[in-house]
């Protein structure tokens, strides 16, 4: 294993940047390569393993005719077809997948805090990580809930609980009056943009007003759908803001 | 023997496509990697803080490499099945009963398909809990992101292929969200103003026709055979490219 503590073209750039003194280097081969190899081989190994094991599903031959107990759309997707419980299609379908891939590429651009690049530093970055963590347990709680508990009519069975049973039909649910709707929702997004921003005012100062907006009303965004789906579990509310037009 | 192997390696057939022998010392390492077109992709030296097994966990070189699987698996599949709606189904089944190794070549990319969704996923994990997307690599984060998109769009279009039941109404399912978008699908908010409604919308753009059918299955097949698979291509090389450009694999500041 060659080592040489030089500096290559990038790091050379990054340091003058930071300030930061040389790291040490190792030579990609056979260093990398090798790593490299090796994985290529174990995962060829495995799925070739798994393949032989484990046939690719296929089911009857497409009938449009037919539609089967419950469709469920591939498990990646299986959390957006969650969210159309509490959501209308165009939220839970549109702009809910728009804003995460939008809300995902902006983080570069809102997280600036430089410390613990580099490596797995939760003390450094505790509101970055908390903000990514929640959001991929949220993404991945919905999925398992999708792909494992619903069944016939989008109804609620536990695994392996048989699909014969009959479910009682949804609660009745309401929705808010227009008027206090809109007062929820302000007053949500008023105390979420200004609470962070009154107890914590170098968090703010250190982002900047406009960072720290998006940075806010992406992360109300991201806790808002959890909130809507304890309102439905808890209270029975349908639609928070419902209009001619459209519903929230 | 280590005579016959040196006459080789300095013999103007090796060189003239190796260019380089086998790397003794350490400028002839340096030169392997730059010499070589596959090998160029990465910097010719990484932080060695980069190359602990529980910094990266090889997630994107999996991811990558997962890539090549399903175009060779993908490639192989496509000389057995004919994307018609006649005939889709009983490719299939030949697939599976008939053609040597195709069922194990027809698992063998299905499984690599969500192994990679799940590799890309992890990836992007990794990559923002080490806070890998700062300064100068936010716009590649960007390009990752893409490329997760993308990643998503390939198995998604692979999975009418099969036609059967569970594919055509996965696909149903999930295309009828393009009938929500606002103004622009069908049963979305405000879509009166613009005048769309099943037959001109963005749903029917997406399959060639208000269901499922035929025009679907041709859309979904072209789009994951050749044009989301040149997007990636096309993307990755700009995603190395500029993991390279910013020195390797992120490391401490």
């Amino acid at each position: 294993m060659a080592e040489s503590p030089v500096r290559s073209e990038g790091a050379a750039r990054e340091g003058d940047r930071s300030g930061t003194a040389s790291v040490p280097m190792v030579e990609v081969w056979p260093n990398l390569v090798f790593i490299e190899l090796v994985a290529m081989v174990l995962v060829t190994a495995g799925l070739v393993a798994f393949s032989l094991v484990v046939e690719a599903p296929l089911e009857g031959m497409a009938d449009p005719g037919y539609t089967p107990a419950v469709a469920k759309a591939p498990w990646y997707f299986v959390g957006l077809q969650e969210l159309l419980v509490y959501f209308d299609p165009w939220i839970a379908g549109v702009m809910v997948p728009g804003i995460i891939i939008v809300g995902l590429m902006a983080i570069p651009y809102l997280d600036r805090n430089p410390a613990g690049t580099g490596r797995y530093a939760f003390r450094q970055r505790p509101l970055a990580w908390i903000a990514f963590l929640s959001g991929m347990a949220l993404w991945f709680g919905l999925i398992a809930i999708g792909e494992f508990a619903r069944g016939p009519h989008w109804a609620w069975y536990w695994p392996g609980e048989s699909w014969d049973v009959q479910k009682p039909a949804q609660p009745p649910s309401w929705d808010l009056p227009l008027g206090w709707g809109i007062a929820a929702v302000g007053s949500y997004l008023a105390a979420g943009l200004a609470l962070p921003a009154v107890l914590f005012p170098a968090f703010r100062r250190q982002l900047g007003t406009v960072r720290y907006l998006l940075a806010m009303s992406l992360l109300l965004g991201l806790f808002s759908i959890p909130l809507k789906i304890l309102l439905r579990l808890v209270f029975g509310i349908h639609y928070v803001v419902a209009t001619d037009w459209f519903n929230i | 023997m280590s005579g016959i192997g040196e006459r080789i390696r300095n013999g103007q057939l090796w060189k003239s496509i190796f260019r380089v022998g086998i790397p003794s010392d350490r400028r002839s390492r340096l030169q392997v990697i730059l010499h070589n077109f596959f090998l160029h992709l990465h910097p010719t030296r990484v932080a060695r803080s980069g190359l602990k097994m529980t910094y990266t966990f090889c997630l994107g070189g999996i991811s990558a490499f997962l890539f090549i699987l399903l175009t060779i698996t993908g490639v192989f599949l496509m000389f057995y099945y004919v994307p018609e709606v006649g005939r889709a189904y009983s490719d299939m089944k030949d697939i599976g009963f008939v053609v040597p190794f195709g069922r194990v070549m027809r698992a063998l990319h299905r499984w690599a398909a969500h192994g990679m969704v799940i590799t890309v996923i992890l990836h992007m994990l990794r990559v923002a809990l080490t806070g890998s997307y700062k300064p100068p690599r936010e716009f590649n984060w960007v390009i990752g992101v893409s490329l997760l998109v993308l990643t998503l769009l390939l198995s998604f279009t692979g999975y009418l292929l099969p036609w059967d039941q569970l594919a055509f109404w996965a696909i149903t399912v999930g295309t009828n969200m393009a009938a929500a978008v606002p103004v622009a699908g069908h049963d979305g908010p405000f879509h009166e103003v613009a005048g769309v409604a099943v037959d001109n919308d963005v749903r029917y753009a997406l399959l060639g026709g208000i269901e499922v059918g035929p025009n679907a299955l041709i859309r979904f097949y072209v789009l994951h055979c050749v044009a989301l698979p040149l997007i990636a291509v096309v993307l990755m090389g700009v995603h190395f490219w500029r993991v390279r450009k910013d020195g390797g694999i992120s490391r401490p500041l």
